[in-house]
């Protein structure tokens, strides 16, 4: 692998123990992977949050590490809400763990933001990525909106080849960031109308089908919204490991001509039978916002809510941003007594682990709970799941 | 014996060499507050990886196996080396993060070395020597 004359200095130990060691992940993955150079990149977002999932070895490195980090970097979910963590029924031993985690990403200079939607909330001027910035993010679905929908390029990073792209600026080129890698391999043609949670269901599907391939979709006539392009992304990453996806008309294109291995042909019936496979039955919560909710489906939570109260727990999880931005629609879904809680969501949260059936309108957590959590999980639409949380339907 | 090999985390170690055939997953495989390997199913099922020169065909697992490598090494439980016939990047990370010499590209030729041989690693000048 080439590495020019300053980062050779840092690979041999000019700038300090901590960057040799980062520079040497680079380049170990680099190596790995048969890159040819490394790359500088726009932003960082950084996985190994949750206590629940690094456990003391991982908080243990995070605490040696000196430097700072050289690009905006942030940090995917942590284990609870950073503020209201005792309402969600996390232990002081866990809570004192997971601040520990936090305050050493802090002391790197990590901008702490624990989201897996960064592309909600910085947007504009602020924004972390743009078409055809390299980045090095770590949260499966935040890469896969960042490459399909942003039209940026990132490989899935893992906590420590993060930070290592965060303090050394740069991440080795290979996979995702080049052209030859991006191009579909799937085309996937949708005979059906869709709407909302319906993009969580057919993700959920295709990503079983096409594991690590790149798809393309042709949806029939469909207008689809971000919202659900993040809802098709984090479902094919969690069902399977989908990095990359186009949908015709929609996303940016593939860089240059491609012919498709495999054709899929879906529809309706397919759909509706991921509903009936995981019906409501029995749920005694409903969450909802993974990924994390934008202003839109606060907007839309808090429309279906007002004036209600809930007969079962309610998770809305969001950015500390997003709420923040919109007091008066936490405030209405918080009067039904619904949690809008923060910085974490169902997925990472050791706090799931007291229910046994969650309903949700996620097609990436029906994928996890059970696994990551024990927990059974139902889905449905956003309409169906607040009707679960009210009491009207079971 | 003198191996060719390609270096993935610097640094010269020796020791006696624990070999197996099969994958190693730090993060379900090795105990990280005995440097044990306590999965009955494991081939490795009841020794010590500390201090040894660990020789295995490369890691599985989840990716925070590179963190329980860095616990065993704070607490003077990790191998002193490690030899894959190819590195992933769970063991790569962790052997980088903890200072560990792990170096790969070899034959599995290594795979046929008896445990208790003495096998010096210089990852740096990319060799392996068994004594």
């Amino acid at each position: 692998m080439y590495l020019s004359r300053e980062e050779e200095g840092i690979y041999q130990g000019e700038r300090g123990e901590t960057l040799r060691r980062m520079m040497e992940i680079l380049v170990a993955l680099g190596d790995i992977y048969g890159a040819e150079k490394l790359v500088p990149v726009r932003s960082v977002q950084i996985a190994g949050v949750s206590y629940k999932n690094i456990g003391e070895a991982g908080l243990e490195w995070i605490s040696d590490l000196e430097g700072q980090v050289v690009v905006p970097s942030i940090l995917n979910p942590a284990g609870m809400d950073l503020c209201r963590w005792q309402e969600m029924g996390i232990q002081e031993e866990f809570a004192q763990k997971q601040q520990q985690t936090i305050e050493a990403y802090r002391r790197l200079g990590v901008t702490i933001d624990c989201t897996c939607t960064p592309y909600q909330i910085y947007q504009g001027p602020s924004s972390l990525a743009s078409p055809g910035d390299h980045l090095a993010w770590s949260e499966s679905s935040a890469v896969s909106y960042a490459n399909s929908v942003i039209g940026a390029r990132t490989n899935r990073e893992g906590g420590p080849s993060a930070l290592a792209a965060a303090l050394v600026g740069k991440t080795a080129l290979y996979g995702y960031h080049l052209d030859e890698n991006r191009l579909p391999t799937h085309l996937v043609e949708v005979e059906a109308d869709l709407h909302g949670s319906d993009y969580g269901a057919l993700g959920f599907l295709v990503g079983r089908t096409v594991k690590d391939g790149v798809p393309f979709f042709r949806l029939k006539g469909q207008r689809t919204v971000p919202d659900e392009l993040k809802a098709l992304g984090a479902a094919m990453a969690a069902s399977g490991s989908v990095a990359l996806y186009y949908v015709e008309n929609v996303t940016p294109e593939p860089p240059g001509p491609w012919q498709p291995m495999e054709t899929i042909r879906l529809g309706r019936k397919e759909i509706d039978e991921i509903y009936a496979l995981y019906p409501a039955g029995g749920a005694n919560a409903v969450a909802l916002g993974c990924p994390h909710c934008s202003s839109e489906e606060l907007e839309k939570i808090a429309g279906l809510l007002q004036g209600q109260k809930v007969q079962k727990e309610l998770w809305v999880c969001t950015a500390r941003k997003i709420a923040e931005a919109h007091p008066q629609l936490v405030a209405i879904i918080e009067e039904s007594g619904a949690c809008v809680f923060c910085d974490t969501c169902m997925v990472v949260s050791p706090a799931t682990e007291r229910f046994s059936r969650m309903m949700t309108s996620s097609g990436k957590a029906l994928a996890y709970l059970p696994g990551l959590a024990g927990v059974g999980a139902g889905l449905g639409s956003l309409e169906e799941c607040i009707d679960v949380a009210l009491g009207r339907r079971q | 014996m003198e191996i060719k090999c390609h270096r993935v985390a610097c640094g010269c170690a020796s020791g006696p060499a624990l070999v197996t055939r099969e994958a190693i997953s730090f993060l379900g495989n090795v105990d990280a507050a005995t440097g044990v390997v306590v999965d009955p199913a494991h081939g490795l099922f009841g020794q010590s990886i500390a201090g040894k020169v660990l020789i295995f065909p490369g890691g599985k697992g989840s990716t925070v196996g590179s963190y329980v490598i860095y616990q065993l090494k704070k607490r003077g439980l990790a191998p002193a080396a490690m030899i894959n016939i190819r590195s992933e990047p769970i063991v790569a990370v962790g052997a980088i993060i903890s200072g560990i010499p792990l170096v790969d590209r070899v034959t599995e030729e290594i795979l046929r070395v008896k445990s208790g041989t003495v096998v010096e690693v210089d990852a740096d000048n990319g060799w392996i020597r068994t004594i």
